[in-house]
């Protein structure tokens, strides 16, 4: 695992496992890293081993994880499971940490493939515990098998339904579903519901997991409009209202709450890449070519962490990504990398056709990207609550850094994962400004908390002589 | 709301001051502050935003401890600024008074150190002396048990360097100081007796016939358009900080022999630098942190406080900081009229501010400063 390595890839999810594998077949030494005990990322996660729920209840997209695993075992890549990288430098350098060492590394190409996260959902009570995301739900019942009887799934997006439609599979009775899809997203997807019916499978995927539910005659509760976790020491049950009605409440140790998936944005900004915001995902992406190129050379982002797509469209990314890469490094050439990238742009474009659609329908609703009331937490990290953010923007302070030093907010270990667009949203409403303008956090490596023992004892490998077969001009996006 | 907006509406494209203050860091707006104090009328010019390079994020310390000599009438007229702080500026900034310690494993270091406190003595400086090991232990429990004494200076201690930025900013505007931020200075010239500088944004300028160049990173560019020529590289100053651990020093912590500087904070989260910087970029503002460089302090840190290394690292960044050749600042007239420089500190400038600040008002409008501040003439670089 020395030098004389082309590509680092960070993430071993649909995006990561393709590249690498389409790189090591093309001839590149390449170097994968991943933070889980065992490749998949999120979607895939656990799909090659025994534990975990069978593929009875997880259904067919994550059976497809195992051609991805058995391609990558084909090609022989080198890998790094537990993996946990910490910094990736716009020069090509990256940081990792496993079982207690770590290495600072370099390649002349690197890919960032780390894939989406759960936006937050700040309610009041969101921070209790027997709260968690419906993503985090799944991750328990996908690699250990662990489901909570009786739960609450609350929020708006597919994801929502696939997990609870994988629970009733698993025999795992759900208490309610609470659908927080607003009527005003649906109004505006309507419009774009012709190209998504070209992916009318799609479509149809989504109303067999609806049809799934109903029949198990698990209680489905649209229009809701608020929340609220019940409980003090923990989760106790969950207050809700329909159309700004009356509030109800449902007994329940466990709420998942969920509303879509964005950009996991900490890497890829920490590496001073540039980024564009997505007003209609809501969300911060890096700004890439149709490779994959970023605004650093030699930098490629792939898969979800690029834009959301889902699994089969980071697939496709990887593997372009992939070709551009052997491209650049003189190991493909540009009619070669065309000729095999041809089905793939098909692949992908395809798999786009729904999202503008998709996109606005779940588009999550205001009141549950910021929490209404000032009580409520907005950095659980550093207990801030909204209404200390507000007090702290009102005293004229111009973006989320200037917040961060003065409140705290952000400086946690999650290092504003889940309070970064909280916090920038509520700047731009209280401000009147965008939130482009407002911007995002600085990120700073390590962008993951490890040792400091671990990090004093930095390994630092010795530089490669230039490969002078790598075209880094060919691997970098063009600027402006 | 109405108010801003009104402001915005009223807002002259061509502004007049008596004193044009570039750079709204802790020199900036302690000198804009010292000077509407004296009944001067200032505009400050800030880039960025307030507070948003080396003097928001810096590590705080608020250290006589270690000073070169030149500077230490500056560090200790400094150290009553503090002292009275809230008087100053209606906050506290965070500031606690403890201890600040320098730590020595060597014989070598222990010498080092009675050396230094000899030649201060010998120049009248008594606020530097050396601890033995019993004493060092009994002050500082957690030290690794290898260490030797320590050069200590009582009554040193930290602040937070964002607020106390902002805390000056305040109680600048307080007193009539017009500040602008988002405002970079593209051009100067000398026009009837005054500066008028021009911001890049059309049409808009200030004119004033006095300048305060307090730019930090990019003080050498403000000085060369002003006509001085002041070599100065920028770096990033690299800062760590962990998860909160058990409390276990109120002292600040450096080493004799080497680079560290090491503080806890109240809510037990430990914040490290060690004079290691990161690469900066003055024209895009970015940083590009030096994880090899970062390891070395760290491992000083180890060194000092060993239980330290399970500690998480939580977070690391670094500020822009402007450096001259000999690690002084800049302070002082320039070679035309109407100029005074206050940049240049080097990453040592924090706890210099409140102090600076009045030299610079005193030298801006013409008055004999309340340190000598010779040794930082801008034109020591020949």
């Amino acid at each position: 695992m020395s030098a004389g390595r082309d590509l680092i890839i960070v993430g071993a999810g649909p995006a990561g496992l393709a590249a690498a594998a389409r790189a090591a077949e093309g001839g590149a030494r390449v170097l994968l890293l991943d933070d889980q005990p065992a490749p998949g990322g999120q979607i895939w996660r656990g799909v090659g081993g025994a534990p975990g729920a069978g593929d009875d209840v997880l259904g067919a997209e994550y059976a497809a994880g195992r051609a991805a695993l058995a391609r990558l075992e084909r090609a022989g890549v080198a890998r790094a499971a537990g993996a946990t990288v910490w910094q990736v430098t716009a020069e090509g350098e990256v940081g990792w940490s496993a079982e207690g060492r770590s290495r600072l590394v370099r390649a002349p190409f690197v890919l960032l493939a780390t894939g989406a996260m759960e936006r937050p959902m700040p309610v009041p009570g969101w921070t209790l515990p027997g709260v968690m995301t419906a993503g985090g739900a799944q991750t328990l019942l996908k690699s250990a098998a662990l489901a909570a009887e009786g739960a609450v799934f609350a929020g708006c997006g597919p994801l929502l339904y696939l997990v609870v439609a994988q629970y009733l599979r698993a025999g795992v009775p759900v208490a309610a579903v609470l659908d927080t899809t607003a009527p005003a997203g649906r109004l505006d997807a309507l419009a774009h519901l012709p190209g998504a019916l070209l992916r009318a499978d799609l479509l149809l995927k989504g109303q067999r997991w609806l049809g799934e539910i109903r029949r198990s005659g698990t209680r489905v509760i649209r229009g809701v409009t608020d929340l609220r976790i019940l409980g003090t020491e923990r989760a106790e049950g969950i207050a809700y209202q329909r159309d700004r009605g009356a509030w109800e409440r449902i007994a329940a140790a466990h709420v998942f709450l969920h509303q879509g998936v964005v950009p996991n944005p900490n890497l890829a900004m920490a590496a001073g890449i540039a980024q564009v915001w997505d007003d209609t995902q809501l969300c911060w992406r890096p700004r890439t070519d149709r490779w994959g190129r970023s605004s650093a050379l030699g930098l490629f982002v792939a898969g979800d962490g690029a834009g959301i797509d889902g699994a089969v469209a980071a697939e496709a990314k990887g593997e372009l990504a992939a070709l551009q890469i052997l491209h650049g490094l003189g190991r493909l050439t540009a009619s070669a990398r065309d000729a095999a990238a041809r089905p793939v742009f098909q692949r992908l474009a395809r798999e786009q056709r729904a999202r503008p659609f998709l996109d606005r329908w779940f588009r999550p609703a205001p009141q549950f990207r910021v929490p209404e009331a000032a009580d409520t937490l907005v950095c659980r990290c550093e207990e801030i609550t909204r209404g200390e953010i507000d007090r702290a923007i009102d005293t004229g302070l111009a973006g989320p850094n200037q917040l961060k030093s003065f409140t705290r907010a952000g400086m946690g270990p999650c290092q504003g994962r889940l309070c970064g667009l909280t916090v920038q949203e509520l700047i731009a409403r209280r401000t009147g400004r965008g939130p482009e303008a407002v911007g995002y956090y600085r990120l700073r490596p390590p962008i993951k908390p490890l040792s400091l023992g671990e990090l004093a004892d930095l390994e630092i490998e010795e530089a490669a002589p230039a490969d002078e077969g790598a075209d880094l001009g060919a691997g970098a996006a063009p600027h402006g | 709301m109405r108010a801003r907006i009104w402001a915005r509406v009223r807002r002259p494209m061509a502004e007049t001051a008596d004193v044009a203050v570039i750079g709204g860091g802790i020199h900036g707006c302690s000198a804009a502050l010292h000077l509407a104090e004296a009944g001067a009328s200032v505009v400050l010019l800030e880039k960025d935003s307030v507070g948003r390079h080396a003097s928001g994020v810096n590590a705080g310390g608020v250290r006589r401890l270690g000073r070169a000599l030149e500077e230490i009438p500056l560090a200790l007229a400094a150290a009553q600024d503090w002292r009275r702080i809230r008087a100053l500026v209606d906050d506290d900034c965070g500031y606690r008074e403890s201890r600040y310690l320098k730590v020595a494993f060597t014989e070598a270091d222990l010498e080092a150190g009675r050396r230094r406190v000899d030649i201060l003595r010998q120049q009248g400086f008594e606020h530097e002396e050396m601890v033995d090991r019993a004493t060092l232990r009994a002050l500082l429990p957690a030290v690794a048990p290898d260490a030797l004494g320590a050069l200590h200076v009582p009554g040193d201690g930290a602040a937070q360097p964002y607020r106390t930025v902002q805390a000056f900013r305040r109680r600048a505007e307080a007193r009539g100081v017009r500040l602008r931020e988002g405002r970079a200075v593209a051009a100067i010239a000398r026009r009837g007796g005054a500066w008028v500088l021009e911001t890049g944004r059309a049409g808009e300028r200030v004119s004033a016939p006095v300048v305060v160049n307090a730019a930090g990173a990019w003080g050498g560019r403000m000085a060369a358009l002003l006509g001085d020529r002041v070599p100065l590289e920028a770096h990033a100053p690299m800062l760590a900080v962990t998860q909160a651990v058990p409390r276990f020093t109120e002292a600040v912590i450096g080493v004799l022999g080497g680079a560290l500087s090491l503080k806890q904070f109240a809510n037990g989260t430990v914040l490290i630098g060690g004079g290691v910087r990161g690469r900066a970029d003055p024209d895009s503002n970015a940083t590009t942190l030096d994880m090899a460089g970062m390891a070395r302090f760290l491992g000083t840190a180890r060194r000092v406080f060993p239980h330290l290394s399970a500690a998480r690292v939580n977070r690391a960044w670094g500020g822009i900081e402007g450096y001259t050749p000999d690690d002084l600042p800049v302070i002082g007239p320039g070679a035309a009229e109407g100029v005074v420089h206050a940049f240049g500190f080097s990453a040592h400038g924090f706890q210099l501010g409140p102090a600076a600040g009045r030299v610079v008002a005193a030298l801006a409008l013409g008055e004999a400063p309340p340190v000598a501040v010779d040794a930082f003439r801008a034109d020591r670089f020949g």
